[in-house]
């Protein structure tokens, strides 16, 4: 087990190395001085401007550069906003309302995605199992905001039932309707393969025997379908993170949730790129952590990932 | 069979009558089972003997009502101690499942939940049937259940995973677990066709002596004649949904009466061999000669032909290996590696027009001889001389050239063929790559192959999917013609074919040998094959060649205690035939 | 070992039962039988296909909108640009089937208009995923190996930056010139990696079947193994997955153009910026927000399902599934 997170850590410093690498290659390799094109047509601060001069070391050669805003996310300094605030008191702010966000709305997609599975797939081919596929399929062909905007205009404008938006009081309650659309926009490839992996336990020759053994239903539909169709569905889990981070950023933007991806999307849409840029270096590198986290819980939740050698 | 009495049901302990099993498919209920009866007594030993799609393992799945898919049972009863279990409740056949009946699957691979612990697995069974109550007592029964099963240390080992078991080690923990409660019954499916053959023998053993102190019934299914006939007393051999002939098993062993079981004893490679071991002079009176001979063989009949035609072969090595080596780097986490040897100074030679048998169990190595024959992997030190040209040595043009000579046979039926390439196309390939011939010539040429290999012309605008295991085998044989080659390497070629078509492909082998005067190295793990086919045998073993001699030589005498195992675990090496 | 079953076995007679040959006739070992039409993977496919409605629902739509992308002018004859404030947010009216948007100009005209925008963009990604995706999935699971651990590690990098957020930065650093091929390879730079993946495992099972070891015997090429049995039998997934990552493009465009980053609003018609253009009315004309949110997921939705038809029929294990 420590070998295997030793090994799994170790090969996420490469990929730590690439992805940062390209996002700096991007955002200031292009041609033309880089820092007046962050600015775009706007005038730029000169304030801000002597700030970004000294942290990337633009006058030093292309390298030096990169590694000196390596350097600077290894502090922990993640880089400075449109404003000249710097971004790791803004994500002191706005982490944890992201956090209490992605944590309801995964929690709704793990519940639905798991009943709706399980049911479907012990179920192939009934009337529940169709309708489930294709609300399925609806779901993942509706983009992020048109979703957001079908529950903002149904659930909040038509039935009240939610407040369109959240504002500064992030209650429970209020994050619940951005949440439930967050978890729709990701649960349906969830159930897809819940779906596939309940059937394919099912029909598993481990199956057959645990029930020659003598095991009822009961028990074997938790202990032995169940239980062994969590592992493709937790590594799918990782994948779809990417998704939730875009759709975090859509959502908490149109819902107005004070949170790291409403900062992103007021950033995008106001064309504040030195922010843009810092925040998606931001969103990257948490996506990276939580794969690692996610790689881990695989090899909890299987043991021949966990005893290799 | 039929026309038992009410009476007489409870004296048997199963008694199955006219039971009919169905799958659903596209094309309707396509049926199974057509209508099977037979009975078990108590503490009797009843084997089900038959080739795939036989209907052996759906009988089996049917009695604890566990078909797979969409299986049903359409009619017919399973009377289990006077109980119907075919209309039983759920509930019912929980309770009846594990505790009255064990079972013992297939695959020791596939039947353990890979995510629990094996302790996890047994105890589950041990709580399912009531067999004990409370953690400790519970732990206690498992470890007991285990020890009977014959695994060593099994305090200790309960802790660990199925995937940190072998093959062998998990079998013995699903016997444990088909036998925890010491059922009145047990069913085992094919519980040792996917082990080696010495621990298959040793897993059987202990399988018999358990139930034999519980006395309890067996009920063993199985493709092996030999394997039915040594361990169980009564006989069933079904055919495409029906049972033939049942009865006891030296019976019909020595006199079976239905044309499908004649052919079947004809056909089968390990009764084959011990027929030939028991002497010449007996073959007469087993000797069953079957009605439509055009479609069944014979293997003594094979056996016979080859020692005739060897007699007159020219003698001179087609092939000469000398002191070959493989060593393989093994990762062992990180970026340490390990080398591990798979084939360790390894020689031999095979004359011109002969056979040489390569055997050995699975990881002795021969799979990797072969590959480095046909100059599909390289070797790490040693020679390898392909009439009188060192191959190792050779690229380019000259080895195209030694590809023409040389061509291989594989074991998958499934995998040997590109499934998207049609009949045609797939022989015709090697002509096309060392260009020979027209276009028309290559097609006539393709015609006169399938001729050979006794295929229809109309099957060359077919796809391999279309065809049975067989039918691919005699494919692939006829690619490997094409290029009219000295030399065959068949590599497990006929491992994975029901025995009548085992049969079939071994005679057509024989003959094109004779025909054609070919040098074939047939490798296998199947010493009770080697006895019809191959002149020479080298028996390999971790790397090794352990023995080498003449077929005659090897089974008479073998040198070797390992071979002597080998021997010893042909199914059927026990049964006197009936002389 | 049969000699030693002593005790209530042996001593039992068991009587020996044959059937009659007339019950269980016997056929020829192995027969060939060609009586059925001839088969394999994409000949099955598409017996499959035929008879499914969800393919050629998905296929009518999909052509359908390609016929509208080609030409618009067959469906409007109004002019997407010519708006008239004096008709902003006016319901369905005589030549506007749909009603106006809020600068007045004609909905229906203006997503007409739009569909060739999306499909553009769609079709130059997916070419773009497909031919990296394809070249380096094959050569890093054919030759394996270091070409493998290059190849694939890039194709880490790469996969480790959620498409949609790199091509949020990228359009950000292109903030002149955005046009469709600009757009189309913000998008798709970042996602060939799904395609080389799911090609690279196709590739690493297909080439260790005894086909291909039969065919290097014969002593085809490692190109020629390669090109003849390895690429057309592990393509049938690829193919999936571009119909399903076509539709997954066209989202990827209409959420850039939704947050601004995407197609200039005066230069192009976009689904994603009348979307964008339209979400403060939401509450109360919420039709010019609803006919093109409808437009794009009908689009995205024909794709997906084309891509499952096809998943159905060319995956012998999603078969199982149904």
């Amino acid at each position: 087990m420590l070998y295997y997170i030793g090994r799994r850590l170790l090969q996420a410093i490469p990929v730590l190395l690439g992805t940062t690498f390209i996002i700096y290659f991007m955002v200031f390799a292009m041609p033309g001085d880089p820092l007046l094109g962050l600015f775009g047509d706007k005038a730029p601060n000169p304030a801000l401007l002597a700030r970004l001069q000294e942290q990337y070391a633009l006058d030093q050669p292309f390298f030096v550069q990169y590694l000196n805003y390596l350097g600077n996310l290894v502090q922990g300094n993640f880089g400075i906003s449109f404003s000249g605030q710097p971004v790791n008191d803004i994500l002191a702010r706005t982490f944890p309302v992201t956090l209490k966000l992605a944590v309801i709305a995964i929690f709704i997609e793990m519940v639905l995605a798991l009943t709706i599975g399980l049911i479907s797939g012990l179920r192939k081919g009934g009337i529940f199992d169709a309708t489930a596929l294709v609300v399925s399929l609806l779901l993942i062909s509706v983009p992020i905001f048109v979703l957001c905007f079908v529950g903002q205009f149904f659930f909040a404008v038509q039935l009240g039932w939610f407040s369109p938006t959240v504002g500064s009081d992030t209650s429970f309650g209020k994050l619940l309707l951005p949440a439930i659309v967050l978890s729709l926009f990701v649960v349906a490839t969830a159930i897809r393969l819940t779906r596939a992996s309940v059937i394919e336990t099912a029909n598993a020759d481990f199956v057959r025997t645990a029930y020659s053994k003598g095991l009822s239903r009961r028990r074997v539909v938790p202990v032995h379908i169940l239980r062994n169709s969590l592992i493709p569905v937790t590594t799918q889990l990782g994948a779809d993170f990417g998704l939730l981070i875009v759709g975090a950023t859509v959502t908490e933007g149109i819902f107005n949730v004070p949170g790291v991806g409403n900062t992103l999307y007021q950033a995008v849409i106001r064309g504040e790129r030195p922010t843009v840029v810092s925040f998606v270096t931001v969103m990257v590198l948490l996506y990276l952590v939580v794969n690692i986290l996610i790689d881990l819980l695989y090899a909890v939740l299987d043991p021949r990932i966990r005893y290799v050698k | 069979m039929s026309g038992t009495t009410a009476a007489q049901t409870a004296k048997h302990l199963l008694e199955i009558k006219g039971l009919e099993v169905g799958f659903k498919t596209q094309n309707g209920v396509v049926k199974a089972l057509k209508g099977v009866d037979f009975t078990i007594d108590a503490g009797e030993t009843v084997a089900i003997v038959g080739e795939s799609g036989s209907g052996k393992s759906t009988t089996a799945a049917a009695i604890i009502n566990l078909l797979p898919g969409s299986g049903q049972i359409l009619a017919g009863e399973v009377l289990f101690e006077g109980k119907d279990l075919a209309k039983a409740s759920r509930k019912e056949l929980e309770d009846i499942r594990g505790k009255r009946i064990g079972y013992v699957p297939q695959d020791p691979m596939s039947n353990l939940n890979p995510v629990w612990s094996v302790g996890f697995q047994v105890e589950e069974t041990v709580k399912a049937n009531g067999l004990a109550a409370g953690r400790k007592a519970v732990h206690a029964k498992a470890v007991e259940v285990l020890e009977n099963a014959g695994l060593p240390d099994p305090g200790k080992r309960m802790r660990q995973y199925p995937h940190q078991f072998s093959g062998g080690m998990r079998q013995r923990v699903l016997i444990g677990i088909g036998l925890a409660s010491k059922p009145r019954l047990l069913i085992a499916d094919e519980p040792t066709s996917a082990l080696d053959v010495t621990v298959q023998r040793r897993i059987l053993d202990h399988l018999d002596t358990l139930t034999r102190d519980d006395g309890t019934a067996l009920l063993f299914i199985t493709h092996d004649l030999g394997l039915a006939a040594e361990r169980a007393e009564k006989l069933i051999v079904m055919y495409k949904g029906r049972i033939v002939e049942a009865g006891p098993s030296l019976e019909i062993l020595q006199n079976p009466l239905h044309p499908y079981t004649q052919r079947l004893i004809a056909a089968a490679p390990s009764l084959a061999s011990r027929r030939i071991q028991s002497s010449s002079e007996h073959l007469g009176s087993i000797h069953h000669r079957v009605d439509d001979a055009a479609s069944s063989v014979d293997l003594i009949d094979a056996a016979e032909l080859r020692v005739e035609h060897v007699a007159t072969a020219a003698a001179g090595p087609a092939i000469e290996v000398d002191g070959l080596t493989k060593v393989f780097k093994l990762r062992t986490g990180g970026l340490k590696t390990e080398d591990f040897t798979a084939v360790d100074n390894v020689s031999f030679q095979v004359p011109k027009g002969t056979t040489l048998a390569l055997v050995g169990e699975s990881g002795s190595g021969k799979s990797t001889v072969a590959k480095l024959l046909l100059g599909l992997e390289k070797a790490t030190s040693g020679a390898i001389t392909i009439d009188g040209r060192r191959s190792e040595k050779l690229a380019g043009k000259e080895l195209l050239a030694l590809r023409r000579s040389m061509q291989p046979v594989f074991q998958d039926p499934y995998g040997s063929l590109d499934p998207l390439v049609n009949i045609g196309a797939t022989i015709s390939e090697p002509m096309r790559v060392h260009s020979v011939g027209d276009r028309t010539s290559r097609r006539e040429r393709v015609f006169e192959l399938l001729d050979q290999v006794a295929l229809p012309k109309a099957i060359a605008g077919r796809y391999p999917n279309e065809l049975s295991g067989g039918q691919r085998q005699r494919v692939a044989i006829a690619r490997a013609l094409a290029l009219k080659p000295d030399i065959v390497v068949l590599d497990e070629a006929v491992s994975a074919l029901d025995v009548l078509v085992q049969a079939q492909i071994l005679k057509l082998l024989a003959d094109l040998q004779g025909e054609l005067g070919l040098t074939y190295l047939f490798i296998t793990h199947d010493l009770a094959v080697v006895r019809v086919i191959a002149d020479n045998v080298a028996v390999m073993q971790k790397g090794r060649i352990v023995e080498q001699a003449t077929t005659d030589e090897v089974f008479d005498s073998p040198s070797q205690q390992y071979t002597r195992e080998l021997l010893d675990a042909i199914p059927g090496a026990g049964i006197k035939m009936g002389l | 070992m049969s000699s030693d079953m002593t005790g209530a076995g042996a001593t039992r007679s068991a009587s020996h039962f044959v059937a009659s040959v007339e019950d269980a006739p016997i056929d020829s070992v192995d027969a060939v039988k060609l009586d059925e039409k001839p088969s394999n993977l994409w000949i099955d496919a598409w017996r499959d296909l035929r008879t499914r409605p969800m393919f050629w629902i998905s296929l009518g739509l999909i052509l359908l909108i390609l016929t509208v992308a080609l030409l618009p002018t067959l469906f409007t004859q109004t002019d997407p640009r010519a708006c008239d404030l004096a008709n902003s947010l006016a319901g369905p009216g005589p030549g506007a089937p749909l009603g106006y948007t809020k600068q007045g100009c004609d909905i229906y005209s203006r997503i007409i208009d739009g569909t060739s925008t999306s499909l553009s963009v769609g079709l130059i990604v997916i070419l773009l995923t497909t031919v990296t995706g394809v070249l380096f999935g094959a050569l890093a699971g054919f030759f394996g190996g270091f070409v493998d651990t290059v190849f694939m590690r890039l194709g880490d990098i790469f996969f480790s930056i959620p498409y949609i957020l790199a091509a949020v930065v990228i359009m950000s650093v292109f903030s002149e010139n955005r046009n469709i091929v600009v757009i189309a390879l913000a998008i798709g730079v970042f996602a060939w990696p799904t395609t080389a993946r799911v090609l690279r495992s196709e590739v690493l099972r297909v080439k260790n079947a005894d086909y291909i070891m039969a065919a290097e015997a014969t002593g085809l090429s490692k190109m020629g193994i390669l090109l003849k049995h390895v690429l057309p039998n592990s393509i049938a997934p690829v193919i999936v997955v571009t119909t399903l990552s076509l539709g997954a493009a066209i989202t990827a465009e209409a959420t850039l153009s939704f947050l601004g980053v995407g197609l200039p609003p005066q230069d192009y018609m976009s689904w994603g910026n009348e979307i964008s253009a339209a979400q403060r009315d939401l509450r109360t004309d919420p039709q010019t927000l609803i006919y093109p949110s409808i437009a794009l997921t009908l689009t995205v939705l024909s794709f997906i399902l084309l891509g499952e038809a096809l998943r159905d029929a060319l995956d012998p294990k999603a078969r199982a599934l149904r």
